[in-house]
């Protein structure tokens, strides 16, 4: 079976999806603003006859001609190369200077470090991630980047505790969950070999108990951003309905200024929460990026 | 093997297991042939000028053997996790070591001991090869930089001995640029 077709219904011009999904994605880096300006950046792109065109929606997204790890910006840390979309939730969560900020599932680290950066490398973020092997990822890149704020864990994110760091709750949280990757085909052309409703059930599961955490982990008026870089509505809608039902948390709205759909009210006989409407779906035709999901959550009434 | 503080009680040994913040000066060392606080910020002031009012805001710490990080802020010691803040330099050895990444990262403040490469030279130390230079400084190691957008960057961590600039770049931060 062919696992994107069940999305025909949901989707405006299938055939472009379709299409869009089969073509390569574009190299894209995020200026890192530890060590470097945007201005020193490009300059420094110039120097080396790389070209780069901004993003319009963030002028620290830049395309890049090229392989963005072998140029002089990369090896000083200057830039990061991460995918598009796979920016849109730090920029969400939008962290102040200061802040201590969870970010519950965080290897390889493009987002710990993005999020670092927002906060000029001020404040705490704590890198947590489940599995060890990919520790080592998100060592080398927080390193690379410059970034100190960061502190890494190795923990399961469904029963996180704060324990280690003598805080009662962070200000923010960030819960990028593992997922089944739908959205990452542009990348990886076998993301959907092992696709199957079972997986996509299963890891709702773990989605679940991930999102509740990070709600009560998050003091009241905080913010928690989740998102998945999948289509399924059973890993994003449907996670942030069981939770809203059953933690002190309301989605929010936001603007990212990428093209996006609004969040699903029903899928296949189920119906969810009106207020998911206010989380993004953002599709691989509509920017030319990758497929992606994120929603904003205010904690407390 | 244990070693008694000033006032005669005896020295712990250091747990490289787990986080500990440097002690703030040598009076308050409480664990055997640990640096303080005040001996890493001198050591960068010493070594490259650069002041020590660009940590005011940092603890430091150590875990592992002589593995010093660098933290923004600070936490309760001892911390029980997997890493905390930036690698920063290697002491219990006879010449402190600073990292590539602190090198790149407060680099740009150092006021000596900064060996500036041309393009080729620069091209080389990143791609982790030694060679031969121009230096009539202090041997030992030296902050690498380069001009790009105007301005001298740190590229890294060189060892200078015998006429012979070695770069210290990991293998896993080296690129063929």
């Amino acid at each position: 079976m062919d696992p994107l077709e069940r999305y025909e219904p949901i989707l405006d011009d299938f055939e472009a999806f379709r299409a869009a999904c089969e073509r390569p994605l574009p190299s894209v880096v995020r200026v890192n603003r530890i060590k470097a300006t945007r201005e020193q950046a490009t300059r420094a792109f110039d120097e080396e006859n790389v070209e780069w065109t901004p993003r319009e929606w963030n002028e620290n997204v830049l395309e890049i001609e090229g392989k963005p790890g072998n140029t002089w910006p990369s090896f000083h840390g200057w830039t990061h190369g991460q995918e598009e979309v796979s920016s849109i939730p730090a920029f969400v969560l939008d962290p102040e200077p200061g802040e201590r900020v969870l970010d519950s599932c965080a290897a390889p680290g493009s987002k710990t470090t993005q999020l670092a950066a927002l906060m000029d490398d001020t404040g705490l973020v704590v890198a947590n991630d489940s599995n060890l092997g990919r520790l080592s990822a998100l060592r080398f890149n927080t390193e690379r980047l410059g970034v100190t704020c960061a502190a890494v864990t190795n923990q399961d994110a469904r029963n996180f505790s704060l324990k280690p760091f003598g805080l009662s709750a962070f200000d923010a949280a960030l819960v990028d969950v593992p997922c089944s990757c739908e959205g990452t085909v542009r990348k990886n052309p076998t993301a959907l070999d092992d696709w199957g409703l079972d997986h996509i059930e299963g890891v709702a599961g773990v989605q679940k108990g991930i999102l509740r955490r990070a709600v009560q982990a998050t003091r009241e008026g905080g913010t928690v951003v989740y998102s998945t870089c999948t289509f399924a509505p059973e890993e994003n809608e449907a996670v942030l309905d069981y939770v809203l039902a059953r933690e002190d948390c309301r989605l929010v709205e936001y603007d990212i200024g990428l093209r996006s759909e609004p969040g699903l009210t029903e899928w296949h006989g189920d119906e969810f929460d009106e207020s998911i409407r206010k989380a993004k779906r953002f599709y691989p035709h509509h920017n030319d990026t990758g497929g992606f999901f994120c929603a904003k959550l205010e904690v407390g009434q | 093997m244990s070693e008694n503080g000033d006032d005669g009680t005896e020295l712990a040994t250091n747990d490289g297991q787990r986080f500990d913040r440097l002690p703030a000066t040598e009076e308050d060392r409480e664990v055997s042939g640990r640096a303080s606080r005040e001996e890493v910020l001198d050591w960068w002031d010493d070594r490259f000028g650069i002041p020590p009012e660009t940590f005011e805001e940092a603890s430091f710490w150590e875990k592992g053997k002589g593995k010093i990080w660098i933290l923004d802020g600070d936490l309760e010691s001892p911390v029980h996790i997997e890493a905390l803040g930036m690698t920063f330099l290697r002491t219990r050895q006879r010449h402190w070591k600073p990292t590539t990444n602190a090198a790149q990262r407060f680099g740009r403040r150092a006021t000596k001991n900064v060996v500036e490469l041309d393009g080729e030279q620069a091209r080389r130390f990143a791609r982790g090869e030694d060679q031969e230079i121009e230096w009539d400084g202090d041997w030992g190691y030296l902050i690498a930089a380069h001009e790009i957008a105007g301005e001298i960057e740190p590229l890294g961590v060189g060892l200078f001995l015998h006429g012979e600039l070695q770069s210290l770049v990991p293998g896993g931060r080296q690129r063929d640029l």
